[in-house]
């Protein structure tokens, strides 16, 4: 009950935002539209804090937990014996961790990727199935998201730990940073282009720089997150998806090497926070 | 990688080889990857197409020289982008002031969502803070407001405004702003009309 309420308050809040704009653009002065931003941000965070409380992410760890648990697949088998580098079934303070190296598979992999090797080599489904449509829309929240809630939830108050433990490791660093700072396209953007400096908004959203520690971390934590806009519970594999498309890039695979190095750099340079679990995003 | 090495080659000769050869060798071996692997794993979306992962020879220089290049360099490929401008037959550089708001204010194009022929806009309120009115405004760039009342409007200042909407690198090589008339993605009569946003006396920019 409370549950929905939240959840019909969110949604509001998402449609409600574009009125300030409207609000402000009709006749106010520069001041008025700018205190009425500040009460706007304000509200924002109380709104923030009160979700947190009860947090519509919540809903999708519980569904990945029962899919975690599920006999499921051709191979009816669960998921409980994926090893996400801490070893067969270990899934506190996997999530944590990840991206690392796999010596299964010889290459290194993010938490989602991981997730859907499982789901592959245990269960039986088909990579190309899950892949056919990877990003949450309004009907539909495709499981490998719920999983990550899950296994994400299951790492929440541990301190972030993704290692550089060997050459494979120490590459998709190097090679996540080389990709971030590759400057192509139209526009002439890389992700450091818009995520490269301190303080910066396009339009209002604030940009983490995504090279330091602390502001890394700030865009790191409290993913995989339920996002206001459009109320969709989304991951990592989103979000830098959505950033390429941003860019003028053309689409990453979903899944691929590119996203897994380049989340294990940015992960690597937001080590040492301490995880508050799936969050909520605007 | 390989084409975006010859282009350097020839725009820019000597120089530009002695930059692409000074970085550490691994360095160079994880960029090389990079590219590779960015090559085999993206695929075409859209009007998006693989061509947007080459490099021009800019490009390899801003990247390979974390946006800082080398001065000599810096002057002749500035000057390189200076040269490929193309002004209005007319020689009028500024339009319609509101017709030019709405061109600042719509963020659309060039993604693989956007439809191919439709005119895109500038985005120009991510990044920068443009008209009094519009609160939501971005600032990665400098603030525009009052652009013309500051500094003018007259042909040189016209002229200036045009060519970094333009070809924002033919001023500053490594601009974090696109070239918006040389990637094909604003028409000459859009960035009349932002000129005319920017400097013309009766736009509220300059009021
Ligand atoms: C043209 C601008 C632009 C480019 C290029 C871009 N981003 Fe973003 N990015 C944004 C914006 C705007 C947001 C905030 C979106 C929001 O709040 O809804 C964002 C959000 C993010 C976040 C989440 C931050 C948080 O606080 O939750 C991450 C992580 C991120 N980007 C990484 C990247 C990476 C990696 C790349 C390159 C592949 C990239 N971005 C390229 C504009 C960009
Ligand atoms: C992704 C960010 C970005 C976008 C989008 C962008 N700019 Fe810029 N702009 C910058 C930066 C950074 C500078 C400063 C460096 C330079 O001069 O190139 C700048 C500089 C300028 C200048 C020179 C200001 C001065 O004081 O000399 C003008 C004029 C300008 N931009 C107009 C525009 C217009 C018009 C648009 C939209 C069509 C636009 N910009 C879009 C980032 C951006």
């Amino acid at each position: 009950m409370k549950r929905a309420f939240i959840l019909g308050a969110a949604a509001l809040l998402a449609a409600g935002m574009p009125l300030q704009y409207v609000l402000a653009q009709s006749g106010k002065s520069a001041e008025n539209a700018a205190a009425a931003k500040s009460k706007q941000a304000a509200e924002f965070a109380q709104f923030h804090d009160e979700l947190e409380q009860d947090n519509p992410a919540e809903l999708f760890e519980m569904k990945g937990k029962e899919l975690w648990q599920a006999k499921r697949g051709p191979k009816h088998a669960s998921l409980e014996r994926c090893d996400l580098g801490l070893g067969p079934g270990v899934v506190k303070g996997a999530y944590v961790q990840l991206p690392r190296y796999f010596a299964d598979v010889g290459r290194v992999m993010d938490a989602e990727r991981r997730i859907v090797y499982c789901m592959v080599t245990l269960q039986g489904f088909k990579k190309a199935d899950l892949a056919k449509q990877p990003f949450s829309t309004p009907d539909r929240t495709p499981d490998p998201v719920s999983l990550v809630a899950y296994v994400a939830a299951k790492s929440r108050s541990v301190k972030s730990a993704t290692p550089q433990n060997n050459a494979q490791e120490r590459e998709a660093y190097a090679v996540g940073r080389e990709i971030f700072n590759y400057r192509a396209g139209p526009y002439d953007f890389s992700c450091a282009t818009c995520h490269g400096q301190m303080g910066k908004r396009i339009r209002r959203q604030d940009l983490p720089d995504l090279a330091s520690k602390q502001q890394a971390i700030n865009g790191y934590q409290g993913w995989p997150g339920y996002r206001l806009t459009g109320g969709l519970m989304h991951t990592l594999q989103w979000r830098m998806n959505d950033c390429f498309r941003q860019q003028r890039f053309p689409e990453p695979g979903y899944l691929s090497e590119t996203i897994t190095d380049l989340l294990t750099y940015l992960a690597v340079n937001a080590n040492g926070h301490v995880y508050t679990g799936p969050g909520i995003k605007r | 990688m390989k084409t975006a090495s010859h282009k350097i080659i020839s725009l820019t000769g000597a120089a530009a080889i002695a930059l692409l050869t000074a970085v550490p060798g691994q360095a160079q071996d994880a960029r090389a990857t990079a590219i590779a692997i960015m090559k085999r794993d993206f695929h075409a979306k859209g009007i998006a197409g693989m061509d947007r992962l080459d490099q021009d020879a800019l490009q390899v220089v801003c990247t390979r020289s974390d946006n800082k290049p080398p001065k000599d360099i810096a002057v002749r490929l500035e000057k390189d982008q200076a040269e490929s401008v193309k002004y209005p037959a007319d020689g009028k550089l500024m339009g319609d002031w509101r017709a030019g708001e709405k061109i600042a204010q719509s963020g659309h194009g060039m993604t693989w969502k956007d439809k191919p022929g439709k005119p895109s806009g500038g985005g120009c309120y991510n990044c920068h803070r443009i008209g009094p009115k519009e609160i939501s405004y971005g600032n990665v760039g400098p603030s525009l407001y009052r652009l013309g009342k500051t500094r003018g409007d007259g042909p040189e200042m016209q002229k200036y405004v045009y060519t970094k909407i333009y070809d924002s690198k033919a001023t500053t090589l490594c601009s974090a702003m696109p070239r918006f008339g040389h990637s094909g993605a604003l028409t000459e009569a859009q960035i009349k009309d932002l000129v005319a946003l920017l400097l013309d006396p009766r736009s509220p920019v300059n009021q």
